[in-house]
């Protein structure tokens, strides 16, 4: 019972709370090559964050727009899956939610980009080269702290097996909606299967596969986040910035 | 390669036609790093270039105008990088 | 901070501080066509030759002789201001996680990164005069090089955004454009490359201020208020006043430097007097006035005792900046070991295969 507004209200709100932690890098990344090109990938999540929320405001047709839907919604109303919203942990942890996010987000755009509803076509048609950016540099980075000391292949590994578990609610089916989900999963599957082989990780068994993202059923680390993000917006309501 | 983050030197060619033209040179550990970070700083995303990374360590200069530098501690790594030639137009971000 | 020189307004073809970048890009493609014998004549030619370059208004690259004086300034001047960039980043980059609105957020995060690259290119022009970034880093980190004092001020409001950007990006814009006229050519090649990508940063911040001074009265007052705690430490970045400045005639006789911190400051203040009007907000000065015989603005100097006791260590930030800058390099050292790691496995396997 999920119709297209419902649909890409869930993008975005991915987009956009993905865009929010990978901020949270910048002045502290582990060099500072990587400094900027952690503020690209947040950059492209932001800018399709605003494309998203401002086309599912109209879908809405209630008169919000990108602002509203990211400052005045509570953490209940968002519709985010749980992986995008977890701390950013150690640089790890950062590169295995980037991996698995953007294994998620290239074959979802590309579908998009292929699908009828001609504004998500073009919306998908730009993410989807930005995702494919992102996958690269996230599995880039996973090989290397995969294969590289013992300490980053414990800590790769020890973020691997921490964030595998959300990743079961990205795919689960939703029939009605624009792109099934779980027709997404095979090809996660595989990319994700050949990083982690290649970067000599071990691909965790499932078992334990939290969800409630998409209904508005968070981990207690949304509120806070969205306290941060929204508390200037609310303090002064109605102005202009 | 005793320096773990040893220098690269950066070539891009900014559209069809053009020629890979040296516009600055960073760090990385390995010519895959080096290139993502190259597209990053000197080009930030800009769709259709070609980007060359080069080893600074591995390119040989006949400079008949340049007279050996006098100061010693990096003398040989240093002419490797007369960085920042300017970029052709469409290529520097934003 | 920064170093200063610059050309007279009225050399610039496009008018403006933009303009004057590209007229010194131009002067520079100039200088280059230009004749001169190719080298020194002998080896007890090489101050001679130096001099001429200079004299030429030519640029020093890389590979020339250069007195070693000219080189450590050199290096003091480039590192401090590549320091400057990235600590630059931390008051800033303080806003972006509460931006107000998302295209704010955007916009900022643009900024600051573009505050990074720019710290890198100047590294990178450091480099050439036979320094390491690593060796740079080094002593920023034990405090041995100094960065820009006006970092070590805090952002306490959204409108301190909009007056960094306006104040001390317009500071540091004032001082740079005469950089890409720098006798040293990395070092001019970086700035004209980095002014050209700043020209957004400056009017970024005067529209935060202009929106935050056009709206609430509430936004009214933030937009002040952080006016009136940037204006003084902005027009301090200009270094002491010209009788105490201890590197400046040296600087100018090589063409690093070709105007006076004062008169800098100067023209800092007569360009901000008519952009406050716009805004409707106040410099904090009761004794800011138009002299009819200098054709300049009098203004109040800011307290160089505090500019003096914030480069020294004892300003809001300085602790925290630092230690900012110390927690991310240290806790980013597992992952730099890791990639050089990983490289030196791929080498190996190459040398490996090569051999078989």
């Amino acid at each position: 019972m999920n119709g297209p507004f419902e649909f890409t209200l869930r993008l975005g709100d991915d987009a956009l709370i993905a865009a929010q932690r990978l901020a949270e890098w910048t002045t502290r990344a582990p060099e500072m090559e990587e400094d900027i090109a952690l503020a690209n990938i947040a950059l492209d999540q932001l800018g399709a964050a605003r494309l998203l929320l401002t086309y599912a405001g109209e879908l809405e047709g209630a008169g919000r727009d990108e602002d509203a839907l990211a400052f005045l919604r509570d953490d209940r109303e968002f519709r985010n899956c749980l992986l995008v919203e977890l701390p950013n942990g150690d640089f790890a942890v950062t590169m295995a939610k980037l991996l698995f996010l953007s294994a998620y987000q290239l074959p979802l755009y590309t579908a998009l980009a292929g699908g009828a509803d001609e504004r998500l076509v073009a919306i998908g048609a730009k993410a989807r080269k930005e995702s494919a950016y992102h996958l690269d540099h996230a599995s880039l980075w996973v090989r290397r702290l995969g294969d590289g000391t013992e300490e980053s292949h414990r800590r790769m590994q020890a973020a691997v097996d921490e964030i595998w578990p959300y990743t079961a609610e990205l795919f689960a089916p939703d029939p009605g909606a624009p792109v099934d989900p779980s027709t997404l999963r095979p090809e996660f599957e595989r990319v994700v299967t050949e990083v982690l082989a290649e970067a000599t990780l071990t691909r965790p068994e499932s078992g334990w596969a939290p969800a409630g993202g998409r209904d508005g059923l968070h981990t207690e680390h949304l509120s806070y986040l969205l306290a941060e993000m929204q508390v200037l917006h609310r303090a002064h309501p109605g102005a202009r910035w | 390669m005793s320096d773990p983050s040893p220098l690269w030197e950066v070539f891009v060619r900014a559209r069809r036609g053009l020629s890979h033209t040296h516009v600055g040179s960073l760090h990385a550990p390995d010519a895959e790093l080096a290139l993502r970070n190259a597209r990053d700083l000197y080009t930030r995303r800009q769709e259709g270039v070609s980007i060359w990374v080069v080893p600074a360590g591995a390119i040989t200069a006949s400079s008949p105008d340049e007279k050996d530098a006098f100061f010693d501690p990096a003398a040989d790594k240093v002419y490797r990088h007369p960085t920042f030639y300017e970029v052709p137009d469409g290529v520097a971000h934003l | 901070m920064y170093g200063n020189d610059f050309g007279p307004p009225e050399e610039a073809p496009g008018g403006g501080l933009l303009g004057e970048v590209e007229a010194a890009e131009a002067a520079l493609r100039e200088a280059a066509a230009r004749q001169r014998r190719g080298a020194p004549a002998s080896d007890d030619d090489l101050a001679g030759y130096f001099a001429e370059v200079i004299e030429a208004d030519q640029k020093i690259e890389p590979r020339d002789w250069m007195p070693e004086k000219y080189r450590k300034t050199l290096i003091r001047q480039i590192a401090q201001h590549a320091h400057s960039e990235i600590i630059g980043m931390q008051p800033e980059g303080n806003w972006i996680s509460r931006a107000p609105s998302l295209k704010r957020k955007a916009i900022l995060l643009a900024k600051v990164q573009d505050e990074a690259g720019h710290g890198l290119y100047l590294y990178a022009a450091a480099e050439t005069l036979g320094v390491s970034r690593d060796e740079l880093v080094d002593l920023l980190l034990n405090g041995r090089q100094k960065y820009s004092s006006i970092f070590n001020y805090p952002t306490l409001t959204w409108a301190d955004v909009g007056a960094i950007g306006w104040l001390v990006d317009g500071a540091a814009i004032v001082n740079q454009v005469p950089l890409c006229r720098c006798s040293y050519g990395p070092y001019a090649r970086a700035m004209i490359r980095i002014c050209k990508e700043e020209s957004f940063h400056q009017r970024q911040g005067y529209e935060i201020l202009h929106s935050l001074s056009h709206g609430t009265p509430a936004q009214k007052a933030m937009a002040q208020d952080a006016v009136n705690r940037w204006w003084y430490p902005s027009l301090a970045m200009f270094g002491p006043p010209d009788g105490e400045s201890t590197h400046s005639a040296q600087s100018m006789a090589w063409k690093i430097k070709r105007f006076s911190n004062d008169e800098l400051r100067q023209r800092f203040v007569d360009m901000c007097v008519q952009q406050a009007e716009v805004l409707g907000l106040t410099i904090p000065d009761p004794d800011l006035r138009w002299n009819e015989e200098r054709q300049a603005y009098d203004f109040t100097q800011p307290d160089y005792d505090e500019l003096m006791r914030v480069i020294s260590g004892d300003g809001p930030c300085n602790r925290q900046r630092m230690a900012h800058r110390r927690r991310a390099h240290a806790e980013g050292a597992w992952v730099r070991e890791a990639a050089a790691a990983y490289a030196a496995k791929r080498a190996a396997e190459k040398k490996e295969k090569v051999a078989a």
